[in-house]
């Protein structure tokens, strides 16, 4: 069985940095920018290897501020 | 790609005023999402209390009515009462509910109200600064007990959920937890449900959410989550401790 | 309708219902049971809901919430139990709702007792709470009186989306005269409660009933707000009764039962030669300020009459702006002046008996 395709799109802006996200994801992709900062002025969570995500929602689910937006590929 | 995950429509836009990694964020998206998925949303009436949560208010995406401290249960009384075909909730912090608004949450269920009440226990005040709560932990530190709390000048920390579950009208009692993504999916479940009890008219429905205050605790959020599942859950024991009968 | 003869309480409670209003929260204290006992019985007659709260405070925040669905609602107490009310009463002024508070006040401070007083004069003008707010406040000296008042104070809440309290003493409530329920007069065009939490039904932005502003420059302008509407009240709402002032040598100010006591004492005085009047305030607040204008070159001097030792005085003494002497009169703890002790002190006033 091929593993299951996803995508997450950060709202950056609402990002305040706190890093639960990245405990979440079963694939280990979620990382904290450390080269930039958000309008609030933290180093916003994202996602380097976009390909690896398999969709899941995990880091939404334990993300307190509404950041992150997820897509699955459905078949 | 099919969206999976977005923002409910049972919270506004307004993006959260909470300090960083504070789980109210997820314990709000969690009633969003409840309120969105039994289509109540234009039927909801909740209350803020007074707290860190004191803005709630302008987070959920309903009518919504700003109570005293520790009043919201009073306050949702006199709504449901009035309109019992709309659905009611209270969304009360442990100073609020667990302190000053002892009273009014016992006599609700003790009435069997028939609104639902999201109690979140972060075992601290948050809002005024970090003070003992009556949920605060034996040797948790505070700025009220800054040598950690002491049992024998203090007393032991509340089990609301517990007492609940002596009351008969509190029909549905529940605690949770939001420390990963497992046990804030089984949170959900308890907040549907108590919703769902409400909705069929059987009583007073309840859930305790263990939630984390890193801000004040001292402790990172990511630490926090762990500090939650290893001193908080083993005095606060998570699970159901009512639920109506089915076919009742 | 005829007349019937009804016990003040369970006549304030029957207007209450004859005003619409169908929710009533409360909680026992004497000299007023008989209020929420009576709504315990009729309110479910005409599908509304008693609720016997667990405190006063309880009682006064399901005012709050029930107001805040647009309904009308009423609770009553009397005074230690209007003390626990008014984190409520202040919450409500803020969050601008309407409901009707009875006070059916007994004699303090503390436990004090259960025999009628007017020492809630401060609490109920001044008020307990926190914060600059103000509140309609209504002393009937008649069941009849009381059971107008009452409906009345229904459609003055609701026009100024404002708490509104009507304070009878003991007397008030436990004493049984006849009554007529009329049918309200309509006075006010009442708005539509469009802030009202019913449900959005998806078909608005969702209302929202609060009494927090954080920023300090929009609380300003909240309060300023809520200044205008109480010039209002104070330009379109004052009422009091203004008696046998012509050619009086003292006049006597006084509310509720002691009014009546004090129109006794003035019969006495008459009869003696000595001329009198009286200002009775029917509303407390706003205090009758310009009923003192028509008293007449004649007065030698005014005199608060009160079952305390002397609250509404402050008021009589702003109103008469220095103008005559104001001396005072008063019995407290439950004591009710008789017409005698109030003919003797208008007497001393005058010089001595005449």
């Amino acid at each position: 069985m091929a593993k299951a395709k996803g995508k997450v799109r950060f709202n950056e802006d609402r990002c305040k940095g706190c890093e639960l996200c990245t405990t979440a994801c079963p694939v280990n992709i979620v990382i904290m920018d450390k080269k930039r900062i958000n309008v609030k002025g933290y180093n916003p969570a994202t996602v380097d290897e976009m390909e690896k995500c398999i969709g899941c929602g995990n880091c939404a689910t334990i993300c307190p501020d509404l950041v992150i937006e997820v897509e699955r590929e459905t078949k | 790609m099919a969206v999976v995950f977005k923002k409910t429509e049972g919270l506004t836009d307004k993006q959260f005023h909470y300090c960083p990694g504070c789980t109210h964020g997820i314990i709000h998206r969690l009633v969003g999402e409840v309120l969105e998925e039994l289509e109540v949303v234009g039927k909801a009436i909740g209350v803020a209390p007074v707290g860190c949560s004191v803005l709630a208010y302008d987070y959920f995406n309903c009518d919504m009515h700003e109570a005293a401290h520790g009043r919201a249960p009073a306050v949702a009384t006199g709504i449901k009462r009035i309109l019992p075909d709309n659905v009611v909730f209270t969304y009360q912090g442990d100073g609020d509910l667990a302190s000053i608004g002892t009273a009014e949450i016992i006599h609700a269920a003790h009435r069997a109200e028939k609104f639902t009440t999201i109690f979140v226990n972060n075992a601290i005040y948050g809002m005024t600064g970090g003070q003992m709560a009556p949920t605060t932990l034996i040797g948790q530190k505070s700025t009220t007990s800054q040598a950690g709390r002491d049992a024998a000048t203090t007393g032991m920390p509340l089990r609301m959920s517990e007492m609940f579950a002596t009351i008969d009208g509190a029909v549905f009692v529940e605690r949770v937890s939001v420390h990963d993504v497992a046990h804030i999916r089984k949170a959900k479940k308890a907040i549907k449900k108590a919703f769902e009890v409400q909705l069929e008219g059987k009583g007073f429905g309840i859930v305790e959410v263990l939630s984390t205050c890193p801000t004040n605790w001292g402790i990172a959020p990511v630490e926090s989550l762990t500090w939650l599942k290893e001193n908080m859950i083993p005095y606060y024991p998570l699970g159901n401790f009512r639920t109506p009968e089915e076919g009742k | 309708m005829a007349k019937v003869l009804m016990k003040g309480n369970e006549a304030i409670g029957a207007a209450g219902i004859k005003a619409g209003c169908k929710y009533f929260f409360g909680y026992p204290i004497t000299p007023q049971n008989e209020l929420p006992e009576f709504m315990s019985k009729e309110l479910p007659k005409v599908d509304g809901v008693f609720v016997q709260a667990e405190s006063e405070v309880a009682a006064i925040n399901m005012i709050y919430g029930g107001a805040g669905t647009g309904e009308r609602v009423m609770t009553s107490s009397s005074s230690p139990g209007i003390a626990l009310k008014q984190e409520g009463i202040s919450y409500i002024a803020g969050a601008e709702l309407p409901c009707v508070i009875v006070n059916i006040s007994r004699g303090g401070p503390g436990l004090g007792g259960i025999q009628p007083s007017q020492a809630d004069y401060f609490q109920s003008t001044r008020g307990g709470g926190n914060g600059d707010y103000r509140l309609p406040v209504y002393a009937p000296a008649s069941i009849q009186e009381a059971v107008d008042l009452v409906i009345e104070a229904f459609d003055v809440a609701d026009y100024y989306r404002n708490p509104v309290m009507v304070i009878g003493d003991g007397m008030i409530g436990q004493m049984m005269e006849p009554v007529e329920f009329n049918e309200p007069e309509k006075k006010r065009e009442l708005p539509v409660k469009d802030w009202a939490t019913t449900g959005t039904e998806g078909k608005r932005k969702p209302n929202i009933i609060n009494s927090l502003a954080l920023d300090p420059a929009e609380l300003e302008k909240h309060n300023i707000k809520l200044q205008a509407k109480y010039d209002e009240m104070e330009e379109k709402e004052v009422r009091y009764e203004a008696y046998k002032l012509e050619e009086a040598e003292v006049v006597l100010v006084a509310y509720g039962m002691t009014s009546r006591i004090v129109k006794n004492a003035m019969d006495i005085l008459e009869k003696e030669g000595i001329k009198t009047g009286l200002i009775r305030p029917i509303t407390l607040w706003p205090f009758p300020n310009k009923a003192f204008n028509e008293i007449p070159d004649t007065a030698k001097a005014l005199l608060s009459v009160e079952m305390s030792m002397g609250q509404m005085i402050d008021d009589v003494k702003i109103a008469n702006n220095g103008k005559l002497p104001v001396e005072f009169y008063g019995r407290a703890g439950g004591m009710i002046p008789t017409p005698e002790e109030i003919v003797n002190k208008v007497k001393e006033i005058l010089g001595g008996g005449k």
